[in-house]
Parts: structure tokens; sequence; C-alpha cells
């Protein structure tokens, strides 16, 4: 837990604060990320938690090795520092010392044996995905996003609860980054760290965080809240334009397929005969299905029409198509590939190919309309 | 395969004429230098009673020799000593204000001709070796000083960021990551820094200091030229081996600072 208490910041010589009495709590185990316009004193924030910059008003609170609340300033800044994980954006690998020395920062900073430090790198090595042989590596034989890593890895190697994150992904390729940010997620999954995240992409604080804290010029805060309640429910003019118009395609980006879709779609058999589907989906009042093989993996779709006073099996009359979207698809992109696809209507299949649902694109505007109606509600009870 | 031999055979090469040809010139000089000037007077020649002769003996040489080098490894290390943590200091954030100030001092060692400061400070610490050091020490100080102060200068500012986020204080910083970061930079100041004393050190004679500059200055005052010249030659061949003793030391180090790059 990281808890802000009205904290300001006023530089020396200058008139108006970088960061105005901020007050907002990142609950344990949390992704959060303070996003902003450059100047907004993201980065001011997330450095006065590690007293890299010291408020001039307020206190914030992290917790000491009981768990107790401490306000910052009563620690001591070294003691505190070697307990926060620390991650910038130009990643500070300390270019004469090879991988292993650097992960060995923090620990060797607080004597921990050797054999320890070594296990601790092994085990960090792994969990970045790299082969122990770069532990003998210079940072400058490392490719950018093998650096990051190494970055986060250092900034991990005594376990601290707590992580800074100054725009960590910012200077790695789109790809890269997008590498980064999952695996960073799928870590964050088991470790459970509090994490507080500077970003100035607010693609990336949607797809990152458990909490959004958007600021505006001269340090104020406009909205904290989740990343769903800030799409649906923006506090203000501000956080509508930042978030942009597109924000209802972005909430898409929050949703996977498997929670919205129909689990129980009408499915034909390939060996079921013609006239006995043809009854089921007339029944049903439907113009198509999918069509499943035997082992319940998708083959493809059949018309009614096509069935109508039939004889054979679905089997004669189906078309063959691929129109399987996996389960763990965000909308969005489940959306986009219908759009492209100009499909009303897709399977969705779990990796195997097997059918778990089906989803249409009415499901997916219901589903908008429903989480605006949302926040217009909790707009009115506020 | 046959690229890979070659490219390898010249390296080899490189190597070898690389760590050959300075020692080998130095090594020719010294032989004509003995051949041509001080065997024709050595004890037993027919010069042998000339005035000034029995100066240029091997005893006196090698004795004059090692005085001088001790002039410049005394200065030299004095200014290492001084120089180093003056760098360091005015590279602080605390004192980057005197750094003006500092650099400007010590500019006055290498901007003043250094047969001045000889003659400013013998007032001061009369005749004899302290003085040379002392104006040895100054002319050494200036490239020491800057090359230091623009050494931990040159160290990114993530990475001390980085290393002040993790916990570390601030000398383990400058111990740990600025110096040995800036060191190849703080060694190239060394290097000028020797170089340049010992030339300098050649001036001790005039206020009896000793060292090599003994030949010249007699020499000139007894119109010898092969004492002039051996003094002046051995100094030359001194101020030529530590540079490329030094310079090779350097490429080194630099070396393996493009590694680090």
């Amino acid at each position: 837990m990281i808890k802000f208490e009205n904290v300001t910041k006023i530089y020396p010589g200058l008139a108006k604060p970088a960061v105005d009495s901020l007050s907002f709590t990142v609950p344990s185990g949390e992704i959060c990320t303070l996003v902003g316009p450059s100047g907004c004193g993201k980065t001011t924030t997330l450095k006065m938690v590690n007293r890299l910059i010291e408020p001039t008003q307020g206190a914030i609170y992290v917790p000491n090795g009981n768990g107790d609340l401490v306000n910052v300033m009563e620690v001591n800044p070294i003691q505190l520092r070697r307990k926060i994980g620390y991650v910038i954006q130009q990643i500070g690998l300390f270019p004469h010392w090879t991988i292993f020395e650097n992960i060995a920062t923090v620990p060797r900073l607080l004597g921990w044996d050797n054999d320890r430090i070594r296990r601790r790198a092994e085990e960090l090595l792994e969990m970045m995905n790299m082969s122990p042989e770069y532990m003998d590596r210079y940072p400058h034989e490392l490719s950018g996003g093998q650096r990051q890593r190494i970055g986060v890895a250092r900034a991990l190697a005594v376990d601290p609860p707590i992580m800074l994150m100054d725009e960590p992904f910012g200077a790695i390729d789109p790809i890269n980054r997008n590498l980064l940010q999952n695996e960073f997620l799928r870590l964050q999954k088991e470790m459970k760290k509090t994490v507080l995240f500077v970003t100035h992409d607010i693609d990336e604080a949607i797809k990152m965080s458990d909490r959004i804290c958007i600021m505006n010029v001269g340090g104020r805060l406009e909205q904290y809240d989740t990343p769903a309640a800030i799409l649906s429910n923006p506090a203000n003019e501000f956080v509508e334009n930042f978030v942009g118009a597109d924000r209802a395609l972005k909430q898409l980006n929050l949703i996977r397929v498997e929670e919205i879709m129909d689990t129980a779609p009408v499915l034909l058999q390939l060996d079921q005969p013609a006239a006995e589907a043809w009854a089921l989906l007339r029944e049903r009042e439907l113009r198509s299905a999918f069509v499943v093989g035997p082992d319940g993996r998708l083959r493809g779709y059949v018309v009614r029409r096509e069935l109508r006073d039939k004889t054979g099996t679905v089997g004669d009359y189906f078309t063959r198509a691929d129109m399987g979207i996996e389960i763990s698809t965000t909308l969005r992109d489940a959306l986009s590939e219908m759009l492209a696809m100009d499909y009303n209507t897709v399977c969705i299949v779990d990796n195997h190919n097997r059918v778990q649902g089906m989803l249409s694109i009415e499901m997916i505007q219901k589903k908008i309309a429903e989480s605006n109606v949302n926040g217009d509600d909790q707009e009115n009870g506020a | 395969m046959s690229a890979v031999a070659v490219n390898r055979k010249s390296e080899v090469l490189y190597t070898i004429l690389s760590w050959s040809v300075v020692p080998l010139l130095i090594f020719l000089t010294l032989i004509l230098l003995y051949q041509h000037v001080m065997l024709p007077i050595a004890p037993g020649s027919m010069e042998e009673n000339i005035l000034g002769s029995r100066q240029i003996g091997f005893q006196n040489v090698l004795s004059e020799v090692l005085e001088h080098l001790r002039l410049i490894l005394i200065s030299t290390l004095l200014a290492i000593a001084t120089g180093v943590p003056a760098g360091i200091l005015i590279s602080r954030p605390e004192f980057r204000d005197f750094a003006g100030l500092t650099l400007s001092v010590a500019n006055f060692g290498q901007a003043v001709p250094s047969i001045a400061i000889l003659a400013l400070f013998m007032g001061v610490f009369g005749l004899g070796a302290t003085t040379a050091i002392f104006a040895l020490w100054l002319c050494a100080l200036l490239p020491i000083i800057r090359n230091t102060a623009t050494g931990l200068d040159g160290v990114p500012a993530d990475i001390i960021e980085a290393a002040t986020g993790m916990g570390m204080t601030r000398t383990q910083i400058l111990l740990k990551i600025e110096l040995p970061l800036a060191f190849p930079v703080i060694f190239a100041g060394v290097r000028t820094a020797t170089v340049i004393n010992v030339g300098t050190a050649a001036m001790g004679a005039f206020i009896g200091a000793g060292g090599l500059g003994n030949f010249i200055v007699t020499g000139i005052a007894l119109r010898r030229e092969s004492m002039v010249l051996v003094g002046a030659v051995i100094t030359a061949t001194i101020a030529v081996l530590g540079d490329w003793l030094l310079g090779k030391i350097q490429n080194h180090l630099m070396a393996s600072r493009r590694r680090l790059a």
C-alpha cells in the first residue's frame, strides 16, 4: 500500500506547484498508473515515494518491515530506497558491471552472501525468460528489450513489496514493448507487488493498471479510478479529452470475449440429417448455424435455406470456414476481426479450435450500451 | 577460412609492430648516442681529459636519469594526490561554483612558462629539488584536475539516478560507479601531465635540482655539444617512452570502455 496525503511539491523559485495537494491510496498488490501530459508532475510524484525528491507539504506512507504504514520522511532515505524497486526509462544499467553484478547491486548493499545472490540472480533470469549464460555478459552485449528485462530483474532482486516504474517501456520499440508489458503482467499475477507506474501513454495505462491516476498540468489530480470506470465515466472534460474520442473502443480492450459470449449456441453436427437440422433452425428462428465435427471442433457454417427439403446430412451442405476467434481475445480485437471479415457472428473457440461459444456484433453493442448506462447512473448518484 | 586467417595474421603483425617499433627506435637512438657521443670521450680515450668528460661517464648518467625520474615521479604523484580529489570536489553539486576558480588557479600553472615558475618560487623555497618538485606539481595539476572533472561529468545522469534510487550512498556511487567509469579520462590527464613533466623537469637544473637538465645546462656553459646531446637525447627518450607506455595502458582502458559504451 502507498498512501499520498495532501502531497504538494513546489520547486524553489517557482510560483506554481509541480504537484498540488495530491491524495490517493494505491492498494497492496495493485498496479497504479500515473498518467498525464508532460509537466503534470507524474514523475515528481513517483520520485517523492523513494525521496529522490522531497515533498514540500503533506506525507507519503509506505509499509515498513512489519506492514505498518510509516511516513517516508521518517525513514533513512538510503534504507528506504533499498526496499523499494526502482526502474527508469533509460534503464541505467551499470556499463562496467556484468549482468550478474548489476542484479547483485542491492543484495550486496544489504549484505547477502554470494551463493544466495547467485541463486536469486538465476531465478530472476529465468523469470525474465533469459538464459543463465547472460549472467557474465555486459549490458552493451544485450538488446534494448533484454536490457530493460535486466532493469526490472535488478529492481526485483531483493523482492521489494513496492516497485516504482518511471516510463519503463517508453524507449522500447512497439513490438517489444507489448511483449514486455505482457511479461510484466504475467509476473505481477504471481508477485502481487504494489506498483506505481508512470507513463504518458493512456493505452499503456489502460492495459497495465488496476487503477489509473490522471493528472493535469500543475500537478492536479483529475480522476483516480479503475480503467473501466475512467473510460465509461470520465470525471470531466479534461479526462474525456485525455482518454480520447475512441474511449468506447478502448473500453473493449478491457473485456475478453469469454465474458460476454453466448456459451450455449445452437450447433449442428456434420452427420446430423439435413431435415432435422432445418427444423431445429426454424424452431429457433435462426438463419444459419455453426457446424462442428464429432471432436467438437469448428468446421464451418450452414445456411437454413440450403437445408430446406434436402435429404442427406448437414455435412453435404455446409460451407467450410475458419470463423473461430480465441476465447481470450479482447473485444476490441474480436470486433476488428469481425469488421474486417464482414461477419455478423463469429464462433468462439479454445486453443484447440473446440467451440466454446458464439459472439455477435449486437452483443458487443449491447455491452457498450450497458457500461455507459452504468456510468451515467454513477454520475447521477454522485 | 583464408580471410579469417589473413585477418588474424595481420592482427598479430599489428600487435607485434605496435609493441616493438617505439622500443626499437629508442634502443637504436641510445646505441647511436653511446657510440658517437659517449664512447669517444669515455675514460681511456683521447679526449678523456677534456673539461666535462668525466661527467658523462655511465655511472653519472645513470644517477642523473634516476634523479630525473625521481623528480617526475614525486611531482606527478603529488599532482594526482591533489588533482584527483580537487577534480572530484569541483564536480560535486555543492562545490560546482568553485570549478571556475579552481581551474583558473590550475591554469596559472600551465599558462606561466615553467622557467618563470621556477624563478618565482625560488625566492620562496630556495634552490634545490623542493622548488623543482613544486613547480612540476603546479604544471601537472591542470590536466589532472580538468580531466577528473570532465570524466566525472561525463558519467550519464541516468546511471547516477539508478544508483541513487537503489539506495547507494554518495560515497558508494563515487567509488563504485563514477570513478571506475571516469577512470580512462582521468588516466588520459595523468598521461598528459607526466609527459609535460618529463620535459619541464630538465629545467630543474637551473635551480640546482639535478636531473638530466644538468648535462644541458653545464654543456651549454662549457660549450660541450656532446654533453648537451646526452642530456637532451635521454630526456627526449624518457618522454617518448613514458608517453608510449602510458598510451598503451590508456588504449587498453579505452578498449574496455568502448566495450562498455
